[in-house]
């Protein structure tokens, strides 16, 4: 049985359509990259697989389960998205991180949430701002602590929506690393979108190349060739192996 | 170390993010942000019992406002005995159906105001500036010159049923909610829709409130402007009994859903991905909210800034995560309403200037110092 498939999916705002008989599985221990140009609908794909969006046509099945057919909080037990723009309010970091407990508590957070965000927010490096409100950290701390709100909330899947924007150099690999390393040892897996073709590329196991709101290619490292960069992106670039690992240099 | 993946293999000395187990929750071991959170949460917890001790002090000293002098140990013993004979009579009947008025219309306008700003992600959401107090305005006219009704119970013009004006202001209150949400139903039940829809009903309102001042003679003028200016010297038990009652279920109802809207607070989309129906929580948010204020406004009349100082002061000291915020918000809502009466009973004594005068007189400019304060440099 696959760990996940995305079976025909489309979906329209207004009168204008945006996705396009989307199919796709993956499976866990994995971590896909969704790369296309702006405006192509990895966003809306993202938000069409949770239900933030309901697709038109189409269906997405966890584990066999149909998605659609689950409460949403029964869906936010399966799939964690982090939001290409999250709000930032004045909650703390700790309460912050701490919602991602939202879907498994029925009134109250109980010790074991608290403990279990306390031990995210240590392994996360993000002690000293645990007690900050989140409207006074910086745009890269924010994302983070939306990752470790993401990695509280337990999910099957991850979805992040470009997960290492407004980070540095270090962390853009800290963040990836880590939902790499996440999905092996959890046994779950992680799709994002992503800009940086080099970064993907490095961390990804998978890729979904995606264009005029279909899926133009999926696979492997194997399917980052100029030709289909050429077709996806509209650029000329070089495809070179260092290590063993393409890197995408544009003409 | 080096990190083997299927795409070939590279070194990092990136050892802390190996990756860790999620469904860990570190039982056994001390976790030091925890503890600190968990102190934290008390400290907020303190403070609240702080703010309550101010709230009670604050009943105090109200309650010795009036031409009755009453020793403060007499007061408290007549608070705290519920006796109501003699001196406690003038205390219970008098006064303090007064100030559990205040509290009342101040925590109910701050809650109220507590959950509009935060489901329509707009810190300028609040019962006046969505149109609740202009369209009970417009009602409360449309009574007094169309329907024959007396401003309010105390009015010396009063005719027919007082209460008129009150349900015809409650009913045009409704109403401006209906057409909020209808307008947000046929386009989309987002934030903004909401908050512009409510803008653009009350602009209607207000118009439509100058176009039957022109219409009114000149008593029935009087009382339309006696109305506006809200004041707690309506105030009776039945009145406050039912104000108690929708307060108490829908104060319920919001700190029922205070996880919802904390994960509101982070944005709709994450709201939705942690399995919140903002759609819903938004509709049913705005009802109960503009029920609540229509209630209070209805009866004592335009109170303005509550909802928006008592929430906002609020964040200011406690955040914005709403297990806190709420229970806060309504302590201080009450306080700075008793506050604003006992100054409006006590600078002109002996006349009583009516709440709504002082709030909207010492409102805006505490507001804009709020402003300066928090968004300032
Ligand atoms: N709320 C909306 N209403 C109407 N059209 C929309 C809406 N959101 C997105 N679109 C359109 O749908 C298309 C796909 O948008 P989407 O956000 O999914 O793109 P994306 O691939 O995530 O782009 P980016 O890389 O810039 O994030 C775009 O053409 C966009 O203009
Ligand atoms: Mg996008």
């Amino acid at each position: 049985m696959t760990f996940f498939q995305v079976n025909g999916v489309e979906f329209s705002y207004k009168s204008t359509k945006v996705l396009d008989d989307v199919t796709f599985s993956i499976e866990k221990n994995e971590v896909t990259s969704i790369l296309g140009p702006n405006g192509v609908g990895k966003t809306t794909l993202m938000k069409c697989i949770n239900k933030i969006l309901m697709p038109d046509m189409g269906s997405v099945l966890i584990e066999g389960s149909e998605l659609h057919e689950m409460s949403r909080r029964d869906i936010a037990k399966n799939i964690g998205y982090v939001s290409q723009r999250g709000e930032m309010s004045r909650m703390t970091v700790f309460d912050s991180v701490l919602l991602g407990r939202k879907p498994h508590f029925e009134w109250e957070v109980t010790d074991r949430d608290i403990r279990l965000a306390g031990r995210v927010i240590h392994l996360m490096g993000l002690d000293d701002l645990a007690l900050k409100y989140v409207n006074e950290i910086s745009g890269g701390e924010y994302q983070l602590v939306q990752i470790a709100r993401v990695l509280v909330q337990q999910p099957k899947v991850i979805l992040l929506d470009e997960p290492t924007n407004s980070l540095d150099l270090p962390n853009q690999h800290m963040i990836m690393h880590l939902i790499r390393n996440i999905a092996i040892r959890n046994h779950i897996a992680a799709i994002m979108t992503i800009h940086d073709l080099n970064l993907a590329i490095r961390h990804s196991d998978k890729f979904i190349m995606m264009r005029e709101g279909t899926i133009y290619a999926t696979g492997d490292h194997s399917i980052i060739t100029p030709q289909n960069i050429r077709a996806v992106f509209n650029i000329d670039a070089f495809v070179e192996k260092v290590k063993g690992i393409p890197v995408v240099i544009p003409i | 170390m080096v990190i083997r993946t299927k795409n070939g293999d590279i070194s990092s000395d990136h050892d802390k993010w190996e990756g860790f187990d999620i469904y860990d929750d570190g039982d056994g071991e001390a976790i030091h942000n925890s503890s600190l959170y968990r102190g934290y949460v008390r400290k907020k917890g303190l403070m609240m019992f702080l703010a309550l001790i101010i709230l009670f002090v604050c009943i105090i000293i109200a309650a010795h406002n009036g031409p009755l002098n009453i020793s403060s140990s007499d007061i408290i013993r007549y608070l705290l005995t519920f006796d109501n004979d003699g001196m406690g009579g003038v205390i219970w009947n008098i006064r303090m159906v007064r100030i559990i008025g205040a509290i009342l219309a101040g925590s109910g306008l701050a809650v109220a105001g507590v959950v509009m700003q935060c489901i329509l992600r707009n810190p300028l959401a609040s019962p006046y500036t969505l149109g609740i107090s202009s369209a009970a305005a417009f009602g409360a006219s449309f009574a007094i010159i169309f329907l024959n009704a007396g401003s309010s119970i105390t009015s010396t013009v009063s005719i027919s049923n007082p209460y008129v004006t009150t349900i015809s202001a409650f009913l045009f209150s409704l109403l401006a909610t209906g057409a909020i949400l209808l307008l947000t139903k046929l386009t989309r039940v987002s934030s903004e829709t909401m908050v512009l829809a409510g803008v653009a009903i009350s602009a209607m309102f207000a118009a439509g409130l100058s176009f039957m001042q022109y219409l009114a003679t000149d008593s029935q003028l009087g009382n339309i402007i006696m109305w506006t200016f809200g004041d707690l010297g309506k105030a009776t038990w039945s009145w406050n009994t039912l104000i108690m009652a929708v307060l108490l279920s829908v104060t319920l109802y919001f700190y029922y859903k205070r996880w919802d809207y904390n994960a509101m607070e982070a944005g709709e989309e994450t709201a939705k991905g942690l399995g919140v129906h903002t759609e819903r929580e938004r509709i049913l948010g705005m009802v109960l909210a503009s029920v609540l204020s229509a209630v209070i406004v209805s009866f004592f009349g335009i109170i303005a800034f509550i909802g928006l100082l008592g929430p906002h002061i609020a964040r200011m000291i406690i955040g914005s995560d709403h297990r806190h915020l709420i229970p806060l918000s309504i302590i201080l809502g009450a306080i700075i309403l008793i506050v604003a009466d006992g100054v409006g009973q006590v600078i002109l004594y002996p006349s009583v200037i009516p709440v709504g005068i002082i709030t909207s007189m010492l409102g805006g400019p505490l507001f804009i110092y709020l402003l300066i304060r928090r968004y300032g440099r």
